[in-house]
């Protein structure tokens, strides 16, 4: 019983808190609940007899990368934005970025209203013991998905090896 | 409500209050510490050799005015020393201090000191650690002010750099441990080596501790890598415009995290609650004792060392430490697939 109580709890923070991500003027608040809604999800990691995975949720999501958000945020110092514009012009009429997140936004829409009413989906336990265990997670990661694991690295190393090139200036050699 | 349960709630209040007590207990010392080093007294008029002090300094704090900039984001700005001080707390759910104890017969089964016995506890750790950099960055943000600002700044910069360092560290002590539970490290770390050499890891891992201990003091942003707050340069950084308990919650966090520091420290390198001499049911006093030692290295390094400059630290850390802890990490792997550990 509490388990269900304590998921629906978890849940409601997670998609309250994403909604609110984009319903936000201010962008540090953007990146504040979006960090509410990853504490929300890895705990429905442990509900899930999953704790390894909710910890990294949280080190990886909530501590590093969001961190890096904010910090972005911060030094660019983005300000509240400009809604006036918008709000006075029909939607049908807006820019056109606007008009393809609306077409997103219909088609996820669409997409989950009919995934969940769709009858017949697998419900209750899975077969098969849940992937707990670390030693389980890194043994399945360096033999069966070694390659899509290694592939991952080497574009992080690509990603970051561009960002070095672009954010030297030249003729600062050092 | 079993026997049990209840000293477990017993346990929590407990701890609680022990951090909390021991914050006021480490500003004492760190006085009293700093006085001696510099040849002065210190406080010793309220109470015994000053030691009512920290509680006076309390009772003022709360009698002071709360102020706010008026530029500043009143719901931030309210919610960063709360993140700030339950993160110092909550790292210290998962650290055990003492083996299982039945407290005199008067419960059935041991009790376990420790809050939660997480089997993922390590990770746990670091986790709150790197969720506490929030309460800084925001409070610096949230002020409005430059100095605030350019300490928040420096505060998010300085602890991403250091947490890999202090990932590293940790990541080779697990390997050595082979689990992720501090209660089992402590365990495996009973015994001694030919009965003279206790079997802690410190001497496995000896490039492993210096590496925690450097990359945990930048973690709690003490001097000599306090930048967050330099005072000749920023005022008091992220807290410049906090008064009264707001600011006194920064201040807790602070030591509280220097004690949950130390007291991981003692589990992971120190052999936790092993020691000779004492019953097991006793251990907690080696585990008091050690992570006394650690806090007064702590507050001797603060009084001996200046502070760094801030591009020292930069690429001290990036260059040096991060380096030597992935070197420490490959060699510990290696030795420990060699020997079959």
């Amino acid at each position: 019983m509490s388990d269900v109580l304590l998921f629906y709890l978890l849940g409601a923070v997670a998609v309250v808190a994403s909604l609110l991500v984009i319903g936000q003027r201010n962008p540090i608040y953007s990146v504040l609940l979006l960090i509410a809604s990853f504490g929300a999800l890895s705990g429905l990691y442990v509900m899930l007899d999953a704790p390894f995975a909710a910890v990294i949720q949280i080190i990886v999501y909530a501590g590093a990368i969001m961190v890096l958000f904010l910090f972005v945020v911060m030094l660019l110092n983005a300000p509240h934005e400009d809604t006036e514009f918008d709000e006075r012009v029909h939607p049908l009429m807006r820019p056109g970025p606007m008009r393809f997140g609306a077409a997103l936004a219909v088609a996820l829409i669409v997409e989950l209203v009919w995934a969940l009413t769709k009858r017949g989906g697998e419900s209750g336990q899975f077969p098969g013991g849940a992937v707990s265990s670390v030693g389980a997670i890194g043994r399945s990661l360096f033999t069966q998905y070694a390659f899509p694991f290694e592939v991952t690295s080497i574009l992080i190393l690509v990603a970051m090896v561009g960002a070095v090139v672009l954010a030297r200036r030249e003729g600062q050699e050092r | 409500m079993t026997p049990l349960l209840v000293a477990q709630i017993g346990l929590i209040l407990v701890i609680f209050h022990a951090l909390v007590l021991a914050a006021a207990g480490m500003v004492w010392v760190e006085r009293r510490l700093a006085a001696a080093l510099q040849q002065r007294l210190g406080p010793t008029r309220v109470g015994w050799q000053g030691l009512l002090q920290p509680f006076a300094d309390v009772i003022k704090l709360m009698f002071k005015e709360e102020l706010r900039p008026r530029a500043a984001d009143a719901f931030l700005f309210a919610l960063a020393p709360v993140i700030s001080a339950s993160c110092a707390f909550a790292a210290f759910a998962v650290v055990p201090f003492g083996g299982d104890t039945t407290l005199f017969g008067l419960i059935p089964e041991g009790l376990r000191l420790q809050v939660a016995d997480v089997n993922v506890a390590i990770l746990v750790v670091f986790a709150i650690a790197s969720m506490s950099v929030y309460g800084i960055v925001l409070a610096g943000w949230s002020s409005n002010s430059k100095y605030s600002l350019l300490g928040g700044l420096r505060s998010s910069a300085q602890m991403i750099s250091y947490e890999l360092s202090y990932g590293m560290a940790l990541a080779s002590v697990l390997l050595v441990g082979n689990s992720l539970s501090l209660t089992d490290i402590v365990n495996r770390q009973a015994g001694a080596w030919l009965g003279v050499l206790p079997r802690w890891y410190i001497f496995l891992q000896p490039l492993g501790f210096l590496i925690y201990l450097t990359a945990g003091v930048a973690e709690t942003n003490r001097a000599p890598f306090d930048f967050p707050e330099a005072e000749q340069e920023l005022v008091a950084g992220y807290h410049t415009e906090y008064s009264s308990m707001s600011f006194a919650m920064f201040f807790l966090a602070e030591y509280v995290n220097m004690v949950t520091v130390s007291a991981v420290a003692t589990d992971l390198f120190l052999g936790g609650w092993h020691g000779p001499l004492l019953p097991e049911s006793l251990g907690w006093i080696w585990f008091l004792l050690k992570v006394g030692a650690l806090l007064f290295f702590y507050v001797w390094m603060r009084w001996t060392l200046p502070r760094y400059r801030y591009d020292q630290l930069m690429r001290f850390g990036w260059k040096v430490l991060l380096p030597l802890s992935v070197v420490n990490l490959l060699v510990t792997a290696a030795g420990v697939l060699y020997f079959g550990m």
